[in-house]
């Protein structure tokens, strides 16, 4: 066993998994000598050498775009889009050809590859290299998209994520890059996709959070717990698509209320399905209306005002709080 | 079909009227007054300054991360300087010493750096586009206000600076086509730093120059000294002439160096080598320039000294003067403003929930008696 930060964890997934598989090659801007902007890739292209780790040039839609032909191809490409505010650049390949290669080649082809992207606030960063928008690809059939909440299952999901035949988004929350250490068994450990995790049982309250926003959902929690004797049931959603609802679904029909927090913005943001879907299979088990914490539905400010943006432990508790007192 | 060769027009050609050590060559040198060349002089030596006092502040913490110009000076002034005040600018992320050519304000700049929204307020009057981050992607915007001064028939021009890695962008290509298929008023300025973050020139393109990228879209392309400013100057001056009389766009390749970091976010000794860096300081911009200005007789000995005081003196208060304006900027409601023209009602009900909460945890002396109300009340509902 031993104790990574989440950049280690998924730096130790990737080294793994091109020492035991030749097919996969990871490319994305900086991700050779420089080891990723984050460090993530540190380390590869010593290890496999540049043809299977490559410094592209600065073109996201090709990064994504030759990954898919690559994919094609007999390789796993796991490119990397330096921030999540970038990949719209590469939006026109994800959504007319990765995400849709299966079903437009009738099953001839599919698209085994990862696309790894920074989403998220709160690290001070520039404009444009904040942003949660899950729901851009949330909304289009045929890709996956998961994102960890911690070292383990960083690790976990990226095995899983490169051994999946179909096209996965990885969102990683650049909040937690550096944030804690946890345990990551030495052995193979992988996660299946789409497959949510409680990771806190009570019986006063459901409560789904994923990425940067569970801990701090799990410190409201321990809050509530502690100020007002409530147990909040937490579930790490941990893959937004396929959306893994029953865990979420057989929680509310035990505690009747819910509470969504995510750091996107309000409207048509990621709660919006969640709640739709409490809505139509167990209204009837509900003792209060459903609420959000989520970030407003305005741009990312610049850093002096992220942590006001962002979903704090305050504005969760007091989400509990009401949720409760009704 | 018969195989045969078809010629290209030739077009392309480079420039450098300055050498390193300051030599000039006579034949080019630019008709420019003495008062503009030692303009030039100050706006690059202050450019310098503000960068150091940028560098200074972030790494104590008072600003966050930003992209040094230091190295590029040349490049920014030599080629903005070539621009009307009714022209447009249209930066990428680096372009400080363009920034202060044009008449931008560096506590503005250092509010912004500081990470409040407010700093990036162009000023009514200025026609310059606030500072894009992501590459390439303000490429096409200069290519739409082209269109737009050529229609309205303004006769204004635009200006637009990126760098070498976005030669690889879509939005590059896409708006030099679009600009050279229209024949618009656009001089496009690519400053060939060398290095994409950590991935060198070489590595980004096989083309031999970023210049020569410019034929393919039917428009003169050039390859100037880019640590040159007089060279730099006269390039831009010609590719400016070009637009305004409608004859089209350009395209500059300055060849110049980023002598220190991507971002302060970035470590370049993980990726080249000093011995380049070195090689490059000894072909900085400035002291070049300022041998020259010397030789000719537009500055005295000493002059530049003074130059360098009165610089520090335009600087000396940036920072102070930062930190007043932003004790008085609004609180974080701040960020609901400016999304739309009107703010939509859901909006609205959104800032009013935020403010409210924002009032009850921005107080901490508060809190525990809230804390003291609440439990009780909560015990109650849940009971």
């Amino acid at each position: 066993m031993a104790e990574m930060t989440m950049v280690e964890a998924l730096n130790h997934a990737l080294h793994h998994e091109m020492d035991q598989d030749a097919s996969v090659v990871v490319l994305g801007e900086d991700v050779g000598e420089d080891g990723g902007v984050f460090r993530v890739t540190d380390g590869l292209i010593d290890e496999f050498g540049e043809q299977r780790v490559v410094d592209t040039p600065l073109a996201e839609a090709a990064i994504v775009g030759a990954s898919l032909g690559m994919a094609l191809n007999g390789l796993r490409p796991v490119c990397e889009i330096q921030f999540s505010g970038f990949s719209y650049y590469a939006m026109h390949q994800i959504e007319n050809h990765v995400a849709r290669f299966r079903w437009r080649s009738r099953g001839r082809f599919h698209a085994p590859m990862v696309i790894r992207m920074p989403y998220g606030a709160g690290v001070r960063a520039l404009e444009h290299h904040s942003e949660s928008k899950e729901v851009f690809f949330t909304h289009i059939p045929g890709l996956k998209l998961v994102a960890p909440s911690g070292p383990r299952a960083a690790r976990a999901l990226l095995l899983s994520a490169i051994r999946d035949p179909d096209p996965v988004i990885f969102f990683e929350p650049k909040l937690l890059y550096r944030k804690f250490r946890e345990d990551v068994e030495e052995e193979e450990e992988t996660w299946p996709l789409g497959e949510a995790r409680v990771v806190r049982e009570g019986d006063d309250l459901t409560v789904v959070a994923w990425g940067a926003m569970l801990p701090r959902t799990r410190e409201a929690a321990d809050v509530l717990a502690e100020e007002e004797g409530a147990e909040a049931e937490v579930i790490d959603l941990v893959s937004l698509a396929p959306l893994d609802h029953e865990p979420v679904a057989e929680s509310v029909r035990r505690t009747g209320r819910a509470v969504v927090v995510h750091e996107a913005h309000r409207s048509f943001g990621p709660g919006s399905e969640i709640v739709a879907r409490i809505m139509e299979d167990s209204f009837y088990h509900l003792e209060a209306p459903i609420h959000r914490v989520t970030a407003p539905d305005v741009t990312v400010p610049f850093f002096a005002r992220e942590n006001a943006y962002l979903p704090t432990k305050e504005r969760i508790v007091d989400a509990f709080r009401s949720v409760l007192e009704t | 079909m018969p195989r045969e060769s078809m010629e290209l027009k030739p077009t392309f050609e480079t420039l450098s009227i300055l050498d390193e050590e300051g030599h000039l060559d006579r034949d080019l040198e630019p008709d420019l007054d003495d008062e503009e060349l030692e303009e030039l002089y100050r706006c690059m030596v202050r450019a310098r300054r503000f960068d150091e006092l940028l560098l200074e502040w972030q790494r104590s913490g008072r600003i966050g991360t930003f992209a040094p110009v230091t190295g590029q000076e040349a490049s920014q002034v030599g080629a903005i300087s070539a621009t009307g005040p009714g022209d447009w600018f249209v930066p990428s992320f680096r372009e400080i010493a363009a920034f202060l050519w044009r008449g931008g304000d560096p506590v503005d700049m250092t509010v912004f750096n500081a990470g409040w929204n407010e700093g990036v307020r162009i000023a009514d009057d200025a026609h310059d586009l606030p500072i894009a981050v992501p590459v390439a992607s303000q490429v096409p915007h200069a290519t739409g206000l082209a269109y737009a001064a050529k229609l309205r028939e303004t006769g204004n021009v635009v200006m637009t600076f990126f760098g070498d890695g976005a030669t690889s962008e879509g939005d590059f290509h896409e708006a030099m086509n679009f600009a050279g298929t229209f024949e618009l008023p656009v001089v496009f300025v690519c400053q060939n730093n060398h290095w994409a973050i950590s991935v060198p020139r070489e590595e980004q393109t096989a083309s031999e120059t970023l210049a020569q990228k410019a034929l393919a879209y039917g428009m003169p392309g050039i390859q100037v000294d880019g640590n040159d400013v007089l060279a730099v100057r006269v390039a831009a001056d010609e590719a400016v002439t070009r637009a305004r009389s409608g004859d089209g766009p350009t395209m500059l390749e300055c060849v110049t160096y980023r002598l220190l970091l991507h971002t302060t976010a970035d470590d370049p000794s993980r990726y080249r080598d000093e011995e380049e860096v070195e090689r490059w300081e000894s072909r900085d911009p400035i002291p070049r320039f300022r041998d020259y200005l010397v030789e000719k007789g537009v500055m005295d000995e000493g002059r530049d000294e003074v130059i360098a005081e009165e610089v520090e003196a335009s600087l000396e208060d940036v920072w102070s003067d930062a930190e007043e304006r932003i004790e008085g900027l609004g609180g974080p409601e701040v960020m609901f403003d400016h999304v739309y023209a009107e703010m939509p009602p859901e909006l609205t009900r959104q800032r009013e929930r935020f403010s409210g909460i924002e009032a009850e945890t921005a107080e901490p002396d508060e809190q525990p008696e809230a804390e003291d109300d609440e439990q009780p009340e909560a015990e109650d509902d849940d009971g």
